[in-house]
C-alpha cells in the first residue's frame, strides 16, 4: 500500500436526517501522523461525520476517499478492513469475558481460534504504545479507563490505523486523560491518524495539531493547534466572540441552609458508599462537590433528595427561611413529604433522562413532573405547565419541534436545558446539580455557569458536583472533596490550586484538619 | 492511484427513519396493506385451493355481516374482548406484565357464578344486578392485587405470577363448578328457570347491555390514561421507576392500584360473558381472550380506540375464518394461512409507517 498524504479525503459528504442536514457538503482531509481534533457543538454534526467513515451511517451524497482510493464503506466492518476504527462513547465490550477473549471476539471467520497467539500479539501492542493493560482481567472487574484501553487494544490488534476517538476524556480523571494522550502520542509518533472528538478545549490545545471545526452541520474550516486559543475556537465553533470567564460574586450574607451531619449510606450491596460525611451549605454561595467519578457523590445528592436510605445516626437538617432556629430534619422524608413540608428542594441529578426527566413525554408533561399532583381535582392541569414549557423554550433557546416531542429526541444540550429549567422555576432554597454540564457544549456550559450564579445571587444554596476541575476552581465559592465515601477535606475554591484538589480526590488526608 | 475511477454503488435500497407521518399517509400505508394482503390472499386461494378468491372473499365478508344475529354476534365478540384490552391496558402501559387477564376474568365470572345461583332466588332484580356487579369486580381486583402485592414487597416476577394465577383460577372454577352442579351430569345453564341475573334483552338485542357497559368503559379508560393524574403516574412509572421516585410518586401504591383497576375491569368482563352472554362458567369461559387482549392493547398503544378497531379486525378474521372453512368444508389450515396473511400485512404495515425505504440516486430534497 502506498503511503500517501491523506489517510482520508471527503469530499461533498451530505447527510439528512428526515430533512435536517447533520453533515451539510462536507469537504475535509485527515493526515498521517496527526491527531487531529475535531470541534463543534452539540448537534453540529461531529459524531455523524464520524459515524459514515466508521461505516455506521452511508452518506446520502458525496466520496470518502481513503488511501486515495475512492471507498465503499458500508458496515463497520469494512471500515476495519480499509483499517478504520472507532472507539465510542458506550463500550462493545463483554462483561464476563477476558480482555484477550474480547480480542479474539473479533477474529475473522476461517482463522484457527488460538487465544494464546492472541495474547501475544496484544501484549505486543500494549508494549509497542505502552498501554496499562492486564490482558486476563475480565471486564467486569475493569475500571471506565481500562475498559476504554481494551477498547484501543481491540482496534489497533485488527489492524487500524486510522483511530477515531469519540469524547473519550469525558469519563477519565485528569491523571487517565494524561495517561491515555501519551498514547495517543505514541500512536502518532508511528504514523497513525488520530481523530479526537472533545468538548474540552484545554485539551484540545493540549493534543492535537490541528483543529476541525463543525457548525450546524457544515464544514467551517481547520486551524493548526498552534495558531490557536481557546476564544478562537470558541469564536469558529459558535460563529460568535463567547466571554470564557466564569463569574463568582462575592456570597452575600450567606446563612446555613443544610447541616449534614454524620451521613452513611450503603448500597444495594451493602457496601458503604458514603462514610460518615459532615459538612454544611450556605445560602448565596456554590459548593462545590469534587471527586472521581462514583466516590458517593450520586449517593450524597440522593440522600439529601429522599432518594437514598441512610444508616442510623446520620442527619440532614434543613434551616427553613422564616424559621432559622426551627430545623427541619430530611432523612426518613420521601420526596414528596419534603416537598410537602414546604422545602424547595432542586434536584438536577446525573441521568437526565433516567431520573430527571420521562423520556417518552414533551417538554409540556415533563414540567409537570413534580407538581401534576397539586389541587385537589383528580384530573391533571396542562394549562401552566405549558406556560412553563412556552417559557423555557425561549429563555433558554430550547431547540424542540414542538412542545409535545418526546424530549428523547432532543440533542443532549436541550435535555438538560429543559431539566435545568424546570427545577430552576420551582424557586429552590436548595439547589443541587449533579455533572450539570456533562457533555454538553460551550455555549450551552456557560449558560448553565449564569443560571447557576444567577440562583447564587437570589440567596439559593447551590450544591455543584462536577468533574473539570478548571471549572469548578472558577465557579465555587467552597469545594468539597470527596475520596472513597470520605469528605476528604473543604477547600477555599479561590486559593485551592488543581494539584490540591486532585490530590485530595485519589489520596485520603490522614490528618484531617479541616473543621 | 491506480483505478481513481472506480465506480462505487450506493446501495440499491436503504432504510431510514420516518420523523413523524402525516395521519392521511398512515392510513394510505394501511389500506394498501390490506389490499397487498388480499393479492396474496387471491393467489393462495386459487393456485392452492382452486377456489374463486372473489367467491372466498364474500363467505368470509358474510361471517361477520350476514345476518342481524351475526352482527349482533360479532359485536358481543368484539365488546368481549375489547372489555379484556381494556383492563390490561393500564398495566402494560405501566409496564406491569399482566399475563393474567384470563384468570381475572374466570374469577370475576365465578363470582357472578355464584351469587347468581346462591342469591338468585332471594335479591330483587336489581340488588342482584349490584351484588353480581360487586362480586366479580371485587374477585377480579383481588386476582389482580395479589401478584402486585408480591411484587411491591418482594419484587416477585409479575409475569410468571400472574400466569400462574391463571392456573389456581382454572382449578378453583373446576372445583367449584363441581360442588354447584352436585348431582347433575353438567353444569348447564344457571338459574334456566327463573332467569335470575340475566341481562335483560333491551332494544331486541340480546347483548345490549354488554356493548354499553364496554362502550362507558372505553371512553372511561380513555380519559383516565390521558387526562387523570392517576394516568400521568401511570405513564411515569412505566417509564422509568426512577423517574417515579424522584418526582416523588409511590411507586408501590400506583402499582397496587392500577393493578387493583386492571384486575376489577376483567373481573367485570366475567361478568359480561357470564350474565350477558353464556349464563353459565366453566373453565374455558374466558377463550383464551386475556392473552389474546395482550395483542390488542399493545397494537393500539393503549389507545382504547384504536383497541376497538383491533378487536373488530380480530373478530371478523376469526368469524370469516371459520365460515369459509364450514362453507367450503375447507381443511381450518387453510382458513387460518388466509386470516394470518392478512394479519401479516397488517403488522407489517407498522414497518412502513415508521420508516421509509429510499432507492438508490433518490436524494432527500423531496422529503418533509
Amino acid at each position: 500500500m502506498a503511503q500517501t498524504q491523506y489517510a482520508i479525503r471527503l469530499e461533498h459528504v451530505t447527510k439528512t436526517f428526515g430533512g435536517v442536514a447533520a453533515n451539510q457538503d462536507i469537504s475535509m482531509q485527515i493526515r498521517r501522523g496527526e491527531i487531529l481534533s475535531l470541534l463543534g457543538e452539540n448537534g453540529s454534526g461531529k459524531t455523524t461525520l464520524m459515524n459514515m467513515i466508521a461505516g455506521i451511517y452511508y452518506p446520502d451524497e458525496g466520496q470518502i476517499y481513503v488511501n486515495d482510493q475512492l471507498a465503499d464503506i458500508r458496515s463497520p466492518r469494512d471500515a476495519l478492513a480499509l483499517g478504520i476504527g472507532m472507539i465510542h462513547q458506550h463500550f462493545k465490550l463483554v462483561d464476563v469475558f477476558t480482555a484477550v477473549e474480547n480480542i479474539a471476539l473479533g477474529l475473522p471467520k476461517g482463522e484457527r481460534f488460538d487465544l494464546r497467539r492472541v495474547r501475544d500479539k496484544a501484549r505486543a501492542i500494549c508494549e509497542k504504545y505502552q498501554f496499562a493493560l492486564d490482558l486476563d482481567q475480565k471486564v467486569y472487574e475493569m475500571s471506565v479507563s481500562q475498559k476504554q484501553t481494551l477498547e484501543i487494544v481491540k482496534v489497533l490488534f485488527r489492524g487500524a490505523d486510522i483511530l477515531i476517538l469519540d469524547e473519550p476524556t469525558a469519563v477519565l480523571t485528569p491523571q487517565e486523560t494524561e495517561r491515555l494522550f501519551e498514547v495517543m502520542r505514541n500512536m502518532r509518533a508511528d504514523g497513525k491518524a488520530v481523530i479526537i472528538i472533545t468538548h474540552k478545549l484545554h485539551e484540545v490545545l493540549e493534543i492535537s495539531d490541528r483543529v476541525a471545526i463543525l457548525r450546524r452541520g457544515c464544514y467551517v474550516g481547520d486551524v493548526l493547534t498552534a495558531d490557536a486559543t481557546e476564544a478562537s475556537l470558541t469564536e469558529m465553533m459558535v460563529g460568535k466572540k463567547v466571554e470564557l470567564d466564569i463569574e463568582r460574586p462575592e456570597p452575600k450574607d450567606p446563612v446555613r441552609r443544610l447541616a449534614i451531619q454524620n451521613l452513611t449510606v450503603y448500597n444495594a450491596e451493602g457496601i458503604k458508599v458514603l462514610d460518615d460525611v459532615s459538612f454544611d451549605a450556605y445560602g448565596g454561595e456554590i459548593l462545590g462537590i469534587a471527586g472521581i467519578s462514583g466516590n458517593g457523590q450520586k449517593e450524597l445528592l440522593e440522600a439529601i433528595a429522599g432518594l437514598q436510605h441512610a444508616a442510623p445516626g446520620s442527619d440532614v437538617k434543613f434551616f427553613p427561611p422564616e424559621r432559622e432556629h426551627q430545623p427541619m430534619e430530611l432523612l426518613g422524608k420521601t420526596p414528596r413529604a419534603i416537598t410537602e413540608a414546604g422545602v424547595h428542594l432542586s434536584f438536577v441529578p446525573e441521568d437526565r433522562l433516567g431520573m430527571g426527566l420521562v423520556g417518552s413525554m414533551g417538554m409540556t408533561d415533563n414540567m409537570m413532573l413534580k407538581s401534576y399532583d397539586a389541587g385537589h381535582s383528580p384530573l391533571v392541569d396542562r394549562k401552566a405547565p405549558q406556560e412553563l414549557a412556552k417559557e423555557i423554550k425561549e429563555e433558554l433557546g430550547v431547540v424542540t419541534p414542538d412542545l409535545n416531542t418526546p424530549v428523547s429526541r432532543l440533542s443532549g444540550g436541550n435535555v438538560q436545558k429543559v431539566l435545568v429549567g424546570r427545577e430552576l422555576a420551582a424557586s429552590p432554597i436548595v439547589l443541587m446539580t449533579a455533572y450539570a454540564v456533562r457533555g454538553l457544549d460551550i455555549n450551552t456550559s456557560y449558560t448553565i455557569y449564569r443560571l447557576l450564579n444567577e440562583q447564587k445571587k437570589k440567596g439559593v444554596a447551590v450544591l455543584f458536583v462536577g468533574e473539570d476541575l478548571d471549572v469548578l476552581l472558577q465557579l465555587c465559592d467552597r469545594i468539597l472533596v470527596l475520596c472513597g465515601g470520605r469528605v476528604n477535606g473543604i477547600l477555599d475554591g479561590r486559593t485551592a490550586t488543581k494539584e490540591e484538589v486532585g490530590l485530595r480526590m485519589t489520596n485520603l488526608v490522614k490528618e484531617d484538619a479541616e473543621q | 492511484m491506480t483505478k481513481a475511477t472506480q465506480t462505487v454503488h450506493e446501495p440499491l435500497l436503504r432504510i431510514a427513519k420516518r420523523d413523524g407521518i402525516p395521519f392521511g399517509k398512515k392510513v394510505l400505508v394501511r389500506a394498501v396493506a390490506i389490499l397487498l394482503a388480499l393479492v396474496v390472499d387471491a393467489l393462495f386461494i386459487f393456485f392452492v385451493t382452486g377456489l374463486n378468491p372473489l367467491a372466498v372473499y364474500g363467505v368470509m365478508y358474510q361471517g361477520t355481516f350476514a345476518t342481524p344475529v351475526r352482527i349482533s354476534w360479532a359485536l358481543r365478540d368484539l365488546a368481549t374482548l375489547l372489555c379484556v384490552g381494556i383492563a390490561l391496558a393500564p398495566a402494560f402501559k405501566m409496564r406491569f406484565w399482566n399475563i393474567g387477564g384470563e384468570g381475572q376474568v374466570l374469577i370475576g365470572g365465578l363470582a357472578t357464578a355464584l351469587t347468581m345461583v346462591y342469591l338468585g332466588s332471594s335479591l330483587p332484580a336489581p340488588l342482584l344486578f349490584v351484588a353480581m356487579f360487586v362480586a366479580s369486580a371485587a374477585a377480579g381486583a383481588l386476582w389482580g392485587f395479589i401478584p402486585a402485592w408480591f411484587k411491591s414487597r418482594w419484587n416477585t416476577n409479575e409475569t410468571l405470577f400472574t400466569l400462574m394465577m391463571n392456573y389456581v383460577a382454572t382449578s378453583i372454577v373446576a372445583c367449584m363448578t363441581n360442588i354447584m352442579r352436585g348431582q347433575a351430569s353438567s353444569l348447564g345453564t344457571l338459574n334456566k328457570a327463573t332467569k335470575a341475573g340475566w341481562f335483560p334483552v333491551l332494544f331486541g338485542q340480546r347483548y345490549t347491555i354488554n356493548i354499553i357497559v364496554v362502550l362507558v368503559l372505553t371512553f372511561a379508560m380513555y380519559a383516565y390514561l390521558k387526562y387523570s393524574k392517576h394516568g400521568y403516574e401511570i405513564a411515569v412509572v412505566g417509564e422509568s421507576e426512577n423517574t417515579a421516585r424522584y418526582a416523588g410518586i409511590n411507586v408501590r401504591r400506583v402499582m397496587i392500584r392500577t393493578m387493583i383497576i386492571s384486575g376489577a375491569i376483567c373481573g367485570l368482563c366475567g361478568f359480561l360473558i357470564v350474565a350477558g352472554k353464556d349464563q353459565t362458567i366453566s373453565t374455558t369461559s374466558a377463550g383464551g381472550r386475556g392473552f389474546t387482549a395482550i395483542i390488542v392493547a399493545w397494537l393500539a398503544k393503549f389507545n382504547t380506540f384504536y383497541m376497538a378497531l383491533i378487536s373488530f379486525l380480530l373478530v371478523f378474521l376469526e368469524r370469516g375464518a371459520s365460515e369459509i372453512a364450514s362453507a367450503y368444508s375447507l381443511n381450518e389450515y387453510a382458513a387460518d394461512i388466509i386470516t394470518g396473511v392478512i394479519l401479516f400485512f397488517i403488522l407489517g404495515s407498522e414497518f412502513f409507517i415508521n420508516y421509509r425505504v429510499v432507492l438508490r440516486g433518490e436524494t432527500h430534497k423531496e422529503g418533509k
